[in-house]
């Protein structure tokens, strides 16, 4: 469990969030949501430590983020996989290269056994046989893949998604969250996703925090989104005229 | 303006207790190092011979025009020459070469990384990204610089020599009575220590340019500029404080 506790942050004289509570729980796949500029990419920054709070805890169980030294920092950083926006995939190294990073600086294992976990972390993702390509050689659906691969190669707790579906046609984006999800069942990871992209809010939001001028707007699961009467998240979700015309037909509501 | 250079003086000094501390994995280290070797040191290596071999042949065409009609001996130009390339030339210039091309690649290399978040990656997998991006290039840089500099001091006499030789002006007798005479092992080893002092302040410059870079590609560019500038200016005050010193 991940619990935000009164969470500020303001750049210069802008004030970025203004006091988020929220708690993402063990084990699900919690979404963080809202407009460009809401506040989600610096709070989901805040959590994973690459940005300080200007006030408020971050609460890793019992551990809070903010109190720890550099040292404790980097052990717990150790259970943390990360998928970054851009995928952020060294492009000077192969995809083997990359997966392998991780275990290459933390671990003592052998050349056989960081192979192996390589081989399971791209077969997981549904990736076997591109080791050797470069990031530049693979399209970007492939790239949020093993940067999939990359961040569960170490078996981390906690796995934290920078708008996974960006730049994606919607059925891979549809993919990506259902991997993303899958993985999250398996592996009992607390996961935390930040996106502002409509299917996966509907398909695998079991836990959401909707950001709204950088304070909490709202929240629940995806059985709740459409049943809630929250103005905001409404109006975020139904954004499209589209979606608005199904919204009415469906509900019979003009 | 000056708060700023202090601010930035103080933050350029305390960054260097997390670019030393210890390493997290060793042998990555070590790979990192010797990547940076190769593409510090083969990497400069033509520029550097070109330039060098240039300006001894400079140096010694001038010095002949200079000394024309004069009293002095004709053997003075090797002596000339060796002296200028050991002492100023073959470090200085090369130090300012580098700072042009390894500087502004490796403000380049490591500003791109910060803006394509992989710095931010790193540190997400618990890595001392000040240390693994920027210790490596550093050790490199002491190893392999002032190998690039001997090589530059042994190419401008070699310039020279052409030069002189092959322009007619002297004999290869006068030129090589000239390169033995009145040689003081000190001034190689003042070309040594200008070259350590130099080849750490051109690298962590530029390390400090790219690893703080924030924006666009605008600014990257910025950072590449100042990783150079910088670099060249730095070199020149401490070439003089250098010279200074080790000649009082």
């Amino acid at each position: 469990m991940i619990r935000a506790e009164g969470i500020f942050k303001q750049f210069g004289d802008q004030e970025v969030l203004k006091g988020i509570d929220f708690t993402f729980e063990a084990s699900k796949t919690n979404l963080i949501i809202g407009k460009s500029g809401a506040g989600k990419t610096v709070l989901l920054k805040i959590l994973v430590g690459l940005f300080d709070s200007t006030k408020g805890h971050v609460w890793y169980g019992d551990r809070d983020l903010c109190s720890l030294n550099k040292a404790q920092l980097r052990e717990l950083r150790m259970q943390v996989g990360m998928l970054f926006q851009g995928n952020a995939l060294f492009d000077s190294m192969t995809v083997e290269e990359n997966i392998r990073f991780p275990m290459d600086m933390f671990t003592r294992m052998t050349v056989g056994e960081k192979q192996k976990q390589v081989d399971y972390c791209l077969e997981r993702v549904n990736m076997e046989g591109i080791n050797a390509k470069f990031p530049s050689e693979i399209s970007g659906g492939m790239q949020k893949r093993v940067g999939i691969a990359r961040a569960i190669v170490l078996n981390p707790k906690y796995l934290f998604a920078d708008e996974p579906n960006s730049g994606l046609d919607p059925k891979t984006a549809i993919l990506i969250d259902a991997l993303i999800s899958d993985i999250t069942d398996e592996n009992k990871i607390t996961t935390v996703i930040n996106t502002h992209d409509m299917n996966s809010v509907m398909e695998i939001g079991e836990n959401i925090c909707l950001l709204h001028e950088g304070k909490l707007a709202w929240q629940g699961n995806m059985d709740q989104v459409i049943e809630s009467d929250n103005d905001i998240l409404q109006n975020f979700i139904f954004a499209s005229p589209f979606l608005q015309k199904l919204k009415n037909r469906a509900f019979g509501t003009t | 303006m000056t708060g700023g250079l202090l601010y930035h003086i103080g933050k350029f000094v305390g960054w260097h207790a997390e670019i030393f501390k210890r390493p997290e994995n060793m042998k990555m280290y070590y790979k990192e190092t010797i990547r940076q070797m190769y593409e510090i040191g083969i990497g400069s290596l033509m520029i550097i011979f070109v330039v060098s071999l240039f300006i001894g042949a400079v140096t010694a065409v001038q010095f002949t025009y200079q000394l024309q009609g004069t009293l002095i001996p004709a053997y003075y130009i090797g002596y000339i020459v060796r002296d200028m390339a050991i002492i100023e030339l073959a470090v200085t210039f090369s130090s300012i070469i580098l700072a042009g091309k390894v500087g502004s690649n490796i403000a380049s290399e490591i500003g791109g990384m910060r803006q394509k978040e992989h710095i931010d990656a790193m540190e997400i997998m618990g890595v001392n990204t000040a240390s693994f991006l920027v210790m490596p290039k550093i050790i490199a840089a002491l190893f392999v610089i002032p190998i690039l500099v001997s090589v530059a001091a042994i190419v401008s006499i070699g310039g020279g020599y052409i030069a002189t030789i092959y322009g007619g002006a002297f004999t290869a007798e006068d030129f090589i009575q000239g390169l033995r005479s009145f040689f003081k092992p000190w001034t190689v080893c003042m070309m040594y220590i200008k070259a350590f002092v130099f080849a750490y302040i051109l690298t962590s410059v530029a390390c400090y340019q790219g690893y703080f870079v924030t924006g666009g590609s605008v600014e990257l560019g910025h950072a590449s500029t100042r990783a150079v500038v910088y670099g060249i200016i730095s070199i020149l005050i401490a070439d003089y404080i250098i010279a200074v010193v080790l000649t009082s």
